[in-house]
């Protein structure tokens, strides 16, 4: 086995263990914690496939960002441990086979999609600079939206969170 | 064994635990972050597609899902905590306003 390949299984491993616990935990900040976690794990990987700067981003951004959002939130509200309430019989026969089968029929599909004939595995010395190119040539009108969302998403966060007068 | 096909794999895996997430909890913060687990689930099967057809647009679309993210989270946080406020529950079976 290649070194590429215990690596991915190391990752991936602590990556659906990681989401597991997500589900598994009673406790929100346990949930964060563990999504964190998966975060980072992916992070790892994005480096295996050769994404050095979505791996930084995923990281600054997600895993530094976003995940501080959530437990600051989680902290703000004193969020308790969940309560358990009465889950339906069909939801709790059928639920868990349905998830399985749309997993299975998701990996079905995708793996058909990735031709394993191209895997050569040439990953460009400047991807980097490629990335960065791409974006800020075909992808500029896409990009300045971007910029009117997030301004959008403060201005919505702040109306919506204000304190009624 | 393939890295791309692998991931692929692991990102319909991944998915599908953060649709049960999204369907068996009960705490709204919970059921927040296993959307932010699908969302990681398919900047992963991007990535990996990207590798395979070594083409960079993918890797353009994750940075997008990502920005759409941080935009998600600013407004969903916002209104968890409206919701916090007004029902003093974080319980989505409280939140039944519109059932009828």
């Amino acid at each position: 086995m290649s070194a590429e390949t215990v690596l991915f299984i190391v990752f991936a491993g602590i990556a659906v263990m990681a989401a597991v616990n997500l589900i598994w935990q009673r406790h929100p900040i346990h949930s964060a914690l563990s999504l964190i976690v998966v975060m980072v794990s992916l992070a790892a990987l994005y480096l295996l496939l050769g994404a050095e700067l979505l791996a930084a981003v995923q990281i600054i951004v997600y895993a530094g960002a976003i995940m501080v959002l959530f437990v600051f939130v989680i902290m703000l509200l004193n969020a308790g441990e969940e309560e358990r309430t009465e889950v339906s019989h069909a939801a709790k026969f059928l639920g868990v086979p349905l998830a399985v089968a749309l997993t299975g029929l998701l990996a079905w599909r995708m793996w058909a999609f990735a031709p394993a004939a191209a895997a050569s595995a040439v990953t460009d010395q400047n991807q980097t600079k490629m990335l960065s190119r791409l974006l800020f040539t075909d992808f500029t009108f896409p990009f300045e939206m971007t910029s009117i969302l997030i301004l959008i998403a403060i201005l919505g966060a702040v109306v919506l969170a204000k304190r009624e007068q | 064994m393939d890295l791309a096909a692998d991931c692929v794999v692991l990102s319909a895996i991944l998915f599908g635990l953060g649709v049960v997430g999204f369907v068996f909890k009960r705490n709204i913060i919970t059921i927040f972050m296993s959307i932010e687990l699908m969302l990681n689930a398919v900047n992963l099967a991007f990535v990996a597609f990207s590798r395979q057809w070594h083409d960079l647009s993918g890797q353009v679309f994750v940075f997008f899902v990502i920005v759409v993210a941080a935009a998600e989270a600013a407004v969903g946080m916002a209104i968890i905590v409206l919701i916090a406020r007004n029902r003093h529950s974080l319980n989505v079976e409280r939140v039944n306003l519109l059932k009828l």
